[in-house]
C-alpha cells in the first residue's frame, strides 16, 4: 500500500495520543483525524488527574507535541456513538481506532446506593476536575464523616480531595464552584473503606504516602481490621506492593496529638451492606466478609470507588465481563473472529489499570496491529474530508486544535488571575464561546 | 523530585522502563539508562515494570545510593534520549537472577 492511509482515532486521553503518535512515527502514509466528543482533549489527564498532582498534567506538552506532527487533524466537540456512527467512521477511513476510556463507574449493587448523599467517584472526580457533564452536581459536605468504599488510587484521590484543606487546593486548577463548596465543608473524618486485607489494596505507594503529610489531618488503622498487625509482603509482591506496608505501620503507630482537626482511617476487611436514611444517607451498615459481625457507620456521604468499565459503544462487540471493547492484543473481536479495520487502546482495551506511560506500550501494539493488518484492509469508500464537513454541519459546533489551544490560553489567563495554573471552564457552551466556535 | 536510575541497570539495560515513559525522558550510554530530571513528571510507572528494580524515586533512595540522584542529572544532559526499547545487554538475565538473590 503506497496511497495515504487514513486512520480514525476516537477518544483524546493519552491512549489516544500514544496510539496517534505510534502511527505518524512509524514512516508509513499515515493521516490520523482524532474524535472527541468535548470540545477539551487530553481525557483522565485534564479530567481524572487530581488537581493537586500538578506534575502528572505536565504530560499535556507531549500531547501537544504528537498534535503538530504532520497527518494530525483534532475533531472536538463530536461524539462517536452518538453524532456519527462508527459504521459511518469505517466507511471513510482505513481503519478506526477506539480509545474511549471507561467512564462508567461499577456499582456496588447493595440497597440504598441510590440515596441521596450516595455517590460514585466518577461523578465527584469529574466535578471537582470541571468536566462538564459534572459541574452541575453538587455533594452534601455538612455531615462529620464520609466515607469511601475501594482501596485503590483513585478512591485516594477521593479521600485527599475532601481532606485538604481550602489554602491545600487553592493553588491548584481544581474547579472554582468545588473549591467553593470544599472551603465551607464540615467533614471532619473519612474512613477509606475496602473489603480485603492489606495484601489486596491497590493503593502505590507515592499516593498512600501523601496521606502522612496532610496539612489538617491525621491518618490511621483501626485495630479492630487487623487484628494480627500488617503482615510482611510475601517474597513474590512486587515493588509497590513491599513498598506500601511500611507506610501504613507508619500510620497504624501514628500516636496523635498533633492537634490536626482532621482525621483519616482506612479500613480492611469490610464490606458494604446497605445504606440507610429517610430522604438522605445517614449511616453505612458493614461486615465482615464471611460472618455476620456487622458496624453501622453513621455518615452523610459515601463515594464508591469499586471498578469501572467502558461505555459499549454501538456496534462495537463488547466483553460484558472485562467491561471492555471485546479484543485481542487490541483487534477487536466478534465472537472470537477480528473485525477487519477495528480496533482498541487504553482503558478501553485492558481495563481501568496502569499509568499514564502504560497507554503508550499499549497504544504502540495497537498501532503496530493495525499497521501489519494495513495492506489486507479495503480502502474506504467514503471521504473522510467529506463527513469531517458534514460533522461540523450536524452538529454545530467542531473544534480543531487551534480552537481548543484559544481555550487553554484563556484559562491559562484567568488561572493567572487566581494564582492557578488555570481556571478551567466547565460548560460547553462557555468553552465554544472562548474557542469562537459558534455554539 | 523525579525517578532515578540506579547501578543495578548497568549491564543488564533492559528499556522495559523506556515503553512505559510517557515523557520520553529515559537517556542511554553503553552501560545503562539514565532519567532526566528535568522532564521526569514522576509518574511511577518505570519503577514497578523494572526487571531488576533498578528504579527508585528520589525521595526514597535505597541505603548508599544517593549518588545516583546527581548522576542520573549529569549524564541525562550528556546522552541521547531512547524512545524505544532495545535488546538487553549480553548476560543481563544471569546479572537480574543474581541482584534477585
Amino acid at each position: 500500500m503506497s496511497a495515504l492511509a487514513r486512520i480514525a482515532v476516537v477518544g483524546s486521553g493519552p491512549a489516544g495520543f500514544y496510539a496517534t503518535e505510534a502511527l505518524l512515527r512509524s514512516g508509513v502514509p499515515v493521516a490520523v483525524d482524532m474524535f472527541e466528543r468535548l470540545p477539551a482533549p487530553f481525557g483522565l489527564v485534564r479530567f481524572g488527574v487530581a488537581p493537586d498532582h500538578p506534575k502528572l498534567k505536565q504530560v499535556t506538552t507531549v500531547f501537544d507535541r504528537i498534535a503538530g506532527l504532520p497527518g494530525f487533524r483534532f475533531i472536538g466537540g463530536v461524539e462517536v456513538g452518538a453524532d456519527v456512527g462508527v459504521a459511518e467512521l469505517s466507511a471513510c477511513y482505513h481503519a478506526v481506532i477506539l480509545a474511549n476510556g471507561a467512564s462508567l463507574d461499577r456499582r456496588m449493587g447493595i440497597p440504598g446506593e441510590d440515596l441521596a448523599g450516595s455517590h460514585q467517584a466518577g461523578a465527584f472526580i469529574g466535578w471537582y476536575n470541571g468536566h462538564p457533564d459534572a459541574a452541575h452536581l453538587s455533594f452534601d459536605l455538612s455531615a462529620e464523616r464520609a466515607v469511601v468504599i475501594g482501596h485503590g488510587n483513585v478512591a485516594l484521590d477521593v479521600a485527599r480531595i475532601l481532606l485538604k484543606t481550602a489554602d491545600e487546593l487553592r493553588h491548584t486548577d481544581i474547579a472554582a464552584h468545588a473549591l467553593n463548596a470544599l472551603a465551607e465543608s464540615r467533614i471532619r473524618e473519612v474512613q477509606i473503606v475496602g473489603r480485603g486485607g492489606v495484601e489486596r489494596a491497590r493503593f502505590s505507594p507515592k499516593e498512600l504516602g501523601e496521606f502522612g503529610d496532610l496539612l489538617d489531618c491525621e491518618t490511621g488503622l483501626d485495630p479492630d481490621d487487623l487484628p494480627e498487625g500488617i503482615p510482611e509482603p510475601s517474597i513474590d509482591a512486587g515493588v509497590e506492593a513491599r513498598a506500601v506496608a511500611p507506610i501504613l505501620r507508619g500510620f497504624a503507630d501514628a500516636q496523635g496529638g498533633t492537634g490536626k482537626r482532621r482525621r483519616c482511617l482506612i479500613r480492611f476487611g469490610l464490606e458494604p451492606v446497605r445504606l440507610a436514611g429517610k430522604d438522605h444517607v445517614q449511616s453505612l451498615q458493614l461486615r465482615r466478609p464471611g460472618s455476620d459481625r456487622t458496624i453501622d457507620l453513621d455518615c452523610g456521604l459515601v463515594i464508591s470507588s469499586i471498578g469501572r468499565r467502558t461505555a459499549p459503544v454501538p456496534g462495537v462487540p463488547y466483553d460484558a465481563r472485562a467491561g471492555i471493547h471485546a479484543n485481542l492484543g487490541g483487534r477487536i473481536q466478534a465472537e472470537g473472529v477480528p473485525v477487519p479495520g477495528l480496533y482498541t487502546c487504553g482503558w478501553s482495551k485492558r481495563g481501568p489499570h496502569g499509568t499514564i506511560g502504560t497507554n503508550r506500550a499499549c497504544g504502540v501494539e495497537t498501532a503496530t496491529a493495525l499497521l501489519a493488518d494495513l495492506a489486507s484492509l479495503p480502502a474506504p469508500i467514503g471521504s473522510a474530508d467529506a463527513l469531517v464537513a458534514s460533522l461540523a454541519k450536524r452538529t454545530g459546533h467542531t473544534l480543531d486544535y487551534a480552537a481548543w489551544r484559544r481555550i487553554e490560553a484563556a484559562e491559562a489567563a484567568r488561572g493567572r488571575a487566581a494564582g492557578k495554573p488555570r481556571e478551567k471552564f466547565v460548560t460547553r457552551a462557555e468553552m465554544l464561546a472562548v474557542a469562537g466556535v459558534a455554539a | 523530585m523525579a525517578y532515578v536510575v540506579t547501578d543495578a541497570c548497568r549491564g543488564c539495560r533492559y528499556t522495559e522502563c523506556v515503553t512505559v515513559c510517557p515523557v520520553e525522558c529515559f537517556h542511554l550510554d553503553e552501560q545503562m539508562t539514565y532519567i532526566d530530571p528535568e522532564n521526569c513528571i514522576d509518574c511511577g510507572g518505570c519503577a514497578p515494570i523494572c526487571p531488576v528494580g533498578a528504579i527508585h524515586p528520589s525521595w526514597q533512595m535505597p541505603a548508599g545510593k544517593s549518588d545516583w540522584v546527581e548522576i542520573n542529572r549529569l549524564r541525562a544532559a550528556e546522552t541521547p534520549v531512547i524512545a524505544a526499547k532495545i535488546p538487553p545487554l549480553p548476560g543481563a538475565d544471569e546479572q537480574a537472577r543474581r541482584l534477585a538473590s
